[in-house]
């Protein structure tokens, strides 16, 4: 008999794969400016450090949330015993609130339908064993945030089919990848439950279209599954098309007490547009009750911290600040990420023409050695070795396509963007003057022509109206 | 509409749509109880006044002083703002190095430095609830089973099995031999599961226990090493009320002392629960602790632990307050006299109307004997006196069937989570209550001498059956057994 369990004897962990082993390189040999200037650049963490000095100008004016104190009283015992999964009725409402501002209050939320959880880790984890069984799957469309294998399927058991999505049409959602997917679900005897998109997506970047939005609400309304969206980014779209909740898209449609209202339940967190993960806030949002009874009190596993909520409720009730940080840091994000895509330019990379995440889907498929994942794979550990940036490769998003890389942008000083991307450039000078040495001068040449093509074609797409990407 | 109804459930998991989550059993319904008439000094005193809640209110005045003059244990106060950015920002899995050195040593304080913990072996999980969970995640496949000696805390019927499929076999102690761990009764529980095909992974033990408020000495400790090794079962212990033992003759054991002492056990099969939750104080900061013995399980534990790691704002908080020397040894002191003190003055007042207790050097809680007041010595007469607490005494305790006692009539009642005006109170309406029913039911005035005990009737044909009772005086062996 095995001494341990069969879910700790596994790797559905996922951490076997790279997404996690290019951190551990950079863990050993980490760029400090001053201590360590020829270490590798993080730039595989989407985090957002853009925006902590709002953050911390608002704690000092504001010392009462910081030190356990309401209006000069102390509460520190109220809080060291507030132990309700029902969660602090005013960080809900402040929650609720904040979630509804950076979606223009085009929707609103009800405070009895969220259900707070130690990060999206877990209310994704959460809403799997609500919703599933062992054995039945998700649909997600890839390219898709690594995290996933291991929050989705491990301790639940579900399975995930993946909706194939290429660059053919900037990854974008189609009937037709849906259709295969479900396809794929059958051959594999597998009951679907439900879609989960990311949207924002992470590792693209880009925000949903209406019309996917609209194609997922008529899946899931044909099929009779539910629909998790992971809007943990939301905060971060920093430039058109807007975003476009799918509460938005149920409302236009007037789904309101309908049954597909109830097969709809949205994720959200702190940790990316407050740039708050290690205070673990995340968050439920369903329009079943069911669903908000049973994850409520699953949430007992993983509850936020009450001096946690306690601060954020002070933080996110401040309107004057919320709208501040809200817009400010959305100016950052664009600038910021305008000077990564920039740099790539210089490199002659292109990347997926993307308005929010903390990230860019950079395009190098016209630098690997051969259109295979193990020329990817090749590319990568040079990047990482000897370029020194740790950056996502597309396979451990499970892309289908070899070649993408998802390079984030918000987590170091200006500087070390700048650095991160003369190393690059440098890096890619090198090899291309390597490769035109030998005998394949000519289909380099043809790649480059290629790639060049695309990036024009990308720029008049662009000129289009936005509707469609 | 029916069809839509039962569409609906089919919609989500057998997980969700089931009780598993436990909150249908009695330990619930006196909370629900105490939600909707909350005893309040001022604005509802005559309110029901909350005993099922093994809390500690008892220090944190100390903590608060602590606080104050430590304004750098938060991130956010003046001093401490310029490490926000960093904490905020923190959120790897092993947690800050100085919030695992920190509760290292807490640990070990508590145990009176008799032993030491490995920083390297903590791993952080939301709350023990958290710890549980993760530890049988790790440790066993849906369908397995763990061994737990009764009474024990309702929460594990949920924590262990819910979402794990994991089941729990009970490990029967009774009121016979005050609820010991027999090596009889773990060899008999574990026969009895194998017969019926279950397989066993391990022994789950909470020491000291809730809701006895008793430790296991050290040859019963021996002994179940004993047994797991042999077995080549896991051992869980749950020391979430370690700091709370407040007698000095006897010290508590730790299974770490006897990892310590003893070479021939396996530590792959030794692991720890432990929270603040009730040393401390903390409930609501979520604070849960897995010290596994055995290296796959802290790698495994650790990476599980994404679901439910320690706010890294409070990780900062604890492994200031914790690595304070001074403060900490005080607070474990000035804790340890308190919970005495309140013990006291509890298990007195309740031998002054005749109620019994197990004697206990631990917890937050009595293990209260009412089994003499019950019309029959059955379930459903324990659920009618409880009713009769809740609605006449107004006190919220928890019937002992809530925790699998095997004997009908216990009850736990916790008396660390009120201040000592609300603890009078409690013990005047117990008193009143006693009273009343003896002399509403004693009209003839028999001479009783109810200064030292009480006969307590439900009816009138039950006082019949009291009168030809024996008296239920401190000289009697009954009595001083349990005092």
């Amino acid at each position: 008999m095995g001494l341990l369990s069969g879910k700790a004897t596994c790797n559905t962990h996922g951490q076997d794969s790279s997404y996690f082993l290019g951190w551990q390189e950079y863990e050993k040999n980490p760029y400090d400016e001053v201590q360590n200037p020829t270490g590798i650049i993080q730039m595989g963490l989407a985090e957002n450090q853009l925006s902590f000095d709002l953050l911390e100008s608002w704690l000092d004016r504001n010392p009462d949330a910081a030190g356990f104190k309401r209006d000069g009283q102390s509460i520190f015992r109220e809080l060291a015993l507030f132990q309700d999964y029902h969660g602090l009725p005013a960080f809900k409402k402040a929650l609720v609130e904040f979630m509804s501002e950076i979606r223009g209050n085009k929707v609103t939320f009800d405070t009895s339908k969220i259900v707070l959880t130690a990060g999206a880790t877990s209310a994704n984890e959460t809403l799997m064993f609500c919703l599933a069984e062992p054995g039945e799957a998700f649909l997600l469309p890839t390219p898709y945030y690594p995290g996933f294998d291991r929050d989705l399927k491990w301790r639940t058991g579900v399975e995930i089919v993946p909706i194939q999505c290429t660059s053919l049409n900037g990854f974008q959602i189609t009937e037709t990848a849906i259709e295969e997917a479900y396809q794929l679900a059958q051959k594999r005897h597998l009951k679907v439950k439900g879609v989960l998109v990311t949207n924002p997506s992470n590792p693209l970047g880009t925000t949903m279209s209406r019309n996917e939005l609209n194609l997922l609400v008529n899946i899931i309304t044909e099929k009779n599954i539910h629909l998790i969206s992971d809007e943990i980014y939301s905060g971060t779209v920093f430039s058109s098309p807007g975003f476009v909740s799918i509460m938005e898209i149920l409302k236009d449609r007037n789904c309101e007490n309908t049954q597909v209202w109830n097969r709809v339940h949205i994720v959200y967190s702190l940790s990316k547009d407050l740039g708050l993960p290690g205070f673990r806030v995340g968050a439920i949002y369903s329009n079943d009750d069911m669903v908000v009874a049973a994850a409520t009190k699953m949430s007992s596993f993983g509850l936020v911290s009450s001096q946690t909520q306690y601060l954020l409720s002070a933080l996110l009730s401040d309107k004057k600040f919320t709208q501040n940080y809200i817009s400010e840091n959305k100016k950052r994000l664009k600038q910021r990420h305008r000077k990564l895509v920039s740099g790539l330019e210089k490199a002659g990379i292109s990347c997926l023409k993307s308005n929010a995440g903390l990230f860019c889907w950079v395009d190098m498929r016209h630098l690997l050695r051969s259109n295979t994942f193990e020329a990817e794979m090749e590319l990568w550990k040079k990047i990482v070795y000897d370029v020194k940036l740790n950056i996502s490769p597309g396979s451990s998003c499970h892309c289908t396509e070899p070649g993408w890389f998802r390079v984030c942008f918000a987590n170091m000083s200006e500087d070390t963007l700048k650095l991160s991307m003369q190393r690059l450039k440098a890096f890619v000078d090198s090899i291309t003057t390597t490769l035109h040495n030998q005998s394949n001068h000519q289909s380099i040449k043809n790649s480059r022509r290629r790639s060049l093509t695309k990036w024009v074609f990308r720029l008049s797409f662009d000129d289009r109206v936005t509707g469609e990407r | 509409m029916a069809f839509a109804l039962s569409n609906q459930e089919q919609l989500l998991s057998k997980i969700a749509a089931g009780n598993g989550h436990g909150e249908d059993s009695p330990y619930f319904d006196g909370w629900k109880a105490f939600e909707s008439d909350p005893y309040h000094p001022t604005k509802n005193p005559n309110g029901v006044i909350q005993m099922g809640l093994a809390e500690n209110l008892l220090c944190h005045e100390l903590v608060e002083d602590w606080l104050m003059n430590n304004p750098k244990a938060s991130i956010c106060s003046a001093e401490g703002l310029n490490e926000f950015k960093g904490i905020a920002n923190f959120q790897d899995y092993h947690g800050l190095p100085e919030f695992r050195n920190a509760v290292a040593k807490f640990m070990g304080k508590v145990r009176g430095n008799r032993v030491t913990f490995d920083p390297d072996r903590i791993v952080m999980s939301g709350g023990a609830t958290g710890a549980h969970e993760t530890v049988a995640f790790c440790l066993a496949d849906p369908g397995d089973a763990f061994l737990v000696p009764t009474p024990y805390y309702p929460g594990f019927d949920r924590d262990l099995r819910w979402r794990t499929g994991v089941q729990l076999v009970p490990v029967v102690c009774d009121s016979s031999n005050d609820f010991k761990v027999t090596m009889e009764a773990l060899e008999a529980a574990y026969e009895k599961a194998q017969e019926s095909n279950i397989r066993i992974k391990g022994v789950l033990i909470t020491n000291p226990s809730n809701p006895l408020g008793t430790f296991l000495d050290r040859e019963t400790l021996k002994d179940i090493v004993s047994f797991i090794n042999e077995k080549n079962i896991h051992l869980v212990c749950d020391e979430i009320y370690a700091a709370t033992v407040f007698t000095k003759e006897s010290s508590f054991v730790s299974i770490a002392e006897i990892i310590d002492q003893d070479i021939a056990c396996n530590r792959n099969l030794i692991h720890i629960v432990y929270s603040l939750s009730k040393d401390m104080g903390f409930p609501g900061f979520r604070v849960g602790i897995i010290y596994s013995y055995n290296d796959q399980v802290v790698s495994c534990a650790r990476k599980m632990s994404s679901f439910g790691l320690v706010s890294s704002q409070t990780q900062h908080l604890i492994a200031t307050m914790l690595s304070d020397d001074q403060f900490v040894e005080k607070f474990i002191a000035e804790s340890a006299k308190r919970i005495a003190e309140r013990h006291k003055a509890f298990t007195w007042g309740l031998s002054q109307v005749g109620i019994g207790c197990l004697k206990s050097n631990a917890g937050l809680f009595l293990w209260m004997d009412l089994h003499h007041l019950l019309k029959e010595q059955t379930y459903e007469a324990e659920m009618a006196l409880w009713q009769v607490i809740i609605n006449e005494v107004k006190l919220n305790v928890s019937p002992g069937s809530s925790f699998h006692c095997p004997n009908p009539g216990w009850f736990r009642v916790c008396f660390a989570n009120m201040d000592d005006r609300t603890m009078e109170i409690a013990l005047s309406r117990i008193t009143s209550f006693m009273l009343k029913n003896v002399e509403a039911k004693v009209p003839n005035k028999k001479k009783l001498c109810w200064q030292r005990s009480l006969r307590l009737s439900m009816s009138s044909r039950r006082m019949d059956d009291f009168m030809a009772s024996p008296c239920m005086s401190p000289q009697s062996p009954l009595v001083q057994a349990r005092t």
